[in-house]
């Protein structure tokens, strides 16, 4: 089981130092990695993963973001999106297996420092043209474009209002609302 | 009351489906006292529980059992089993329908005489013209309450009209309006006005966009004469040794088989599964399927010249708000082949919410090409192709070699290819779309891909000679005189409007039809 929460696991904070931190790296020093969760200490939320690497799940959650970049939105978004993966990695070894090479094909494409290693987004982007066509790649960017625009948090940050049939729809809410035409 | 019918009941008129089709021919048939038994293979879920959220009212009202894909279209690449965007429960897709209801111009019942023969399109005319279907047209619009006819307003435009009907002004069209629509712009029939909630293809949770669900069902079952029975999937059609059908075997809930007696059989199970539910009827008398001594079932198969274009402006327009399909330019629906191309196309507009834009804006698409266009998701505009394709052989509904449903049967396999005057007319329609939106200062536009099919038509054509298609004028088959088809899948041809109109147009004329020769006893 994945869980996402709002706070970093008990018994992690004590001895995680913000020096520890820098050290351990991550995404710059965003996200960090401790025991068996990825930590955005930044944001106070951890995400668990029980079957594939936390490793692992810190650079899915870059490579999530690198597929669909949107600088507005926090990791947390991309680290919900992504954590089906673990999931199903418990259920599906084959699954486990894609995931698990597939981002150590990205590590080692990407040379010393791996993946996440890469600062600039257009190098990581060159790695991933280059991997477009793999089933990994495939399964992961089906299943995010799914996983991240379906989350109803992240709506209001395009504009979009979702369900509006308990407000009784827009025809008092601005259906005709454009003034700049 | 709504009449239970005994398995046993020979007198029935059993039809497959309760869509535009089946749903109208059900009610028709039942107010004229005829007894129907409707089979239905998706749930009954009534409008007040549908979901004002994409993926899960996809989830509730989708077709999605196992279909496969073949040819060159790119709905094969990005949605291999999923041909089709269609519905599985009471009211079919005309739950999920956007609600433009446009009569076909005289000339695309006559095909083949207007455009000629055209190279690899198997262009046919129909055996009834517009004038034969006018009566009938206008009982459908009175019927389905079609704004601008029957002295019906039309519905006010919203943000992306208003956008559509600016540009339609600068690039010099005159026809444009806010649609002729099955949604009440003012109470009407006991059903409640538009309130501009969007989520049109979610369902209509007001019930203001004409569904069968909770329009030709309901008064149907009111006579008595009408039974629907729901979670009902019609497996094969039996017949006896003169080939005549004679009963319908469907699985219920639990997969259990049951067989409904039938005098007559209507199938109206949309374009996909009609044409497999008759190649799955094969037996040692019909070994090519029921109907098929033209193997014209499941051939032709057409999904309309399709494609959208979404465009990105300086400032907002919200344009989820309101009527999905909230207006029309029809200037390029005529035949004008100075264009490079034979047949025409509508404009219709169109909004996606957030989830459905990530999916079909550029399916596959990722990167700050795909992700800059969706940050600009409150300042779009959008609009739909609708244009007429050609019929061609090898576009075709197949029974799968292999793969089986989870009752035994061959699933279906769908495969399309554009032909060249396919690919002319949408180029054409993006290229006129973008210049719309650029008239009234779009900053960036998307010439976007056509989605899963939702106008599936000509699986089980219409014709005159017996040799070209599979029924005849009146939607019976060619083949067998008390076999019915009363979906999209009898179309000749696809012409350039969205099709339910004309489905429930050749349901009314059917009914008609089928009542007089039960009482004369022929059938």
């Amino acid at each position: 089981m994945v869980t996402v929460y709002d706070r970093k696991p008990a018994g992690t904070e004590a001895g995680l130092s913000r020096r520890d931190l820098l050290k351990r790296g991550g995404i710059g020093a965003m996200l960090v990695i401790s025991g068996t969760a990825v930590l955005s200490p930044k944001h106070a939320w951890g995400l668990e993963t029980t079957n594939l690497k936390p490793e692992t799940m810190a650079t899915l959650i870059q490579l999530a973001r690198d597929i669909y970049p949107h600088d507005q939105l926090a990791d947390k978004y991309y680290a919900i999106a992504v954590k089906g993966h673990d999931e199903q990695a418990g259920k599906d070894a084959a699954h486990k297996t894609l995931i698990e090479d597939g981002i150590a094909d990205l590590d080692k494409r990407a040379g010393a420092g791996g993946y996440r290693g890469l600062g600039w987004e257009d190098d990581r982007v060159a790695i991933l043209h280059a991997i477009e066509t793999t089933p990994f790649f495939q399964a992961v960017r089906g299943g995010l474009v799914v996983s991240l625009y379906n989350q109803k948090e992240i709506w209001p940050v395009f504009g979009y209002e979702g369900e509006s049939y308990s407000k009784g729809g827009y025809i008092e809410r601005g259906f005709n609302d454009i003034e700049w035409l | 009351m709504a009449a239970p019918y005994d398995l046993n009941d020979d007198s029935v008129v059993v039809i497959i489906g309760s869509g535009a089709g089946g749903g109208t021919l059900g009610n028709e048939l039942a107010q004229k006292g005829v007894d129907v038994v409707i089979l239905e293979a998706g749930a009954r879920i009534e409008h007040e529980d549908f979901i004002n959220d994409e993926w899960d009212s996809f989830a509730q009202l989708a077709w999605l059992d196992n279909r496969t894909t073949g040819g060159g279209w790119r709905v094969h690449k990005d949605f291999p089993n999923l041909p089709a965007w269609i519905v599985k429960a009471v009211g079919g897709t005309t739950t999920h329908w956007a609600g433009a209801s446009l009569r076909f111009q005289e000339h695309e019942f006559k095909d083949l005489t207007h455009y000629g023969k055209i190279e690899g399109a198997n262009l046919l005319d129909w055996p009834i013209t517009l004038v034969d279907l006018e009566p009938y047209y206008a009982k459908a619009e009175d019927k389905m309450g079609v704004t601008r006819t029957n002295g019906i307003e039309g519905l006010p435009g919203n943000n992306n009209f208003k956008i559509l009907k600016a540009g339609a002004d600068k690039l010099g069209y005159k026809d444009c309006h806010t649609g002729n629509m099955a949604i009440n712009s003012a109470d009407r029939d006991d059903r409640m006005s538009c309130q501009q909630t969007g989520f049109c293809f979610q369902g209509c949770k007001w019930g203001a966009k004409w569904s069968t669900l909770y329009t030709e069902i309901p008064k149907g079952e009111a006579t008595g004469k009408l039974e629907v029975r729901p979670n009902s999937h019609v497996v094969k059609i039996e017949h006896d040794k003169t080939g005549k059908v004679t009963a319908v075997v469907y699985a219920d809930k639990d997969g259990k088989l049951h067989s409904q007696k039938a005098r007559i059989v209507a199938v109206a199970g949309n374009s996909i599964e009609s044409p497999r539910l008759l190649l799955n009827s094969a037996s040692s008398m019909f070994p090519d399927g029921l109907a098929n001594s033209s193997g014209q079932v499941g051939k032709n198969y057409m999904r309309h010249t399709t494609g959208s274009v979404y465009a990105v402006f300086e400032k907002p327009v919200h344009f989820y708000r309101g009527t999905t399909m909230a207006g029309i330019i029809r200037d390029e629906a005529k035949h004008d082949p100075s264009r490079g191309f034979v047949g025409g196309y509508e404009l219709e507009t169109l909004a996606l919410g957030v989830p459905f834009m990530a999916a079909f804006l550029d399916p596959g698409g990722w990167g700050r090409s795909f992700t800059s266009a969706m940050d600009q998701y409150a300042n779009m505009a959008g609009l739909w192709i609708v244009g007429e394709d050609m019929p061609q052989e090898q576009n075709r509904v197949a029974l799968h070699g292999e793969l089986k449903d989870k009752y035994g049967m061959p699933i279906p396999d769908v495969s399309f290819t554009d032909h060249p005057n396919d690919i002319a007319m949408r180029n054409h329609a993006y290229k006129q779309g973008m210049a719309l939106y650029a008239a009234v200062g779009a900053t960036r536009s998307f010439p976007t891909p056509p989605y899963p099919s939702t106008h599936n038509l000509g699986t089980n054509r219409m014709s005159e000679k017996a040799q070209d298609g599979v029924v005849n004028k009146w939607g019976q088959t060619h083949d067998i005189k008390n076999l019915f088809v009363s979906d999209g899948s009898q179309f000749t041809t696809g012409a350039a409007e969205n099709p339910t109109l004309t489905i429930v147009t050749l349901a009314i004329r059917q009914a008609e039809h089928i009542a007089g020769e039960m009482a004369s006893g022929t059938i």
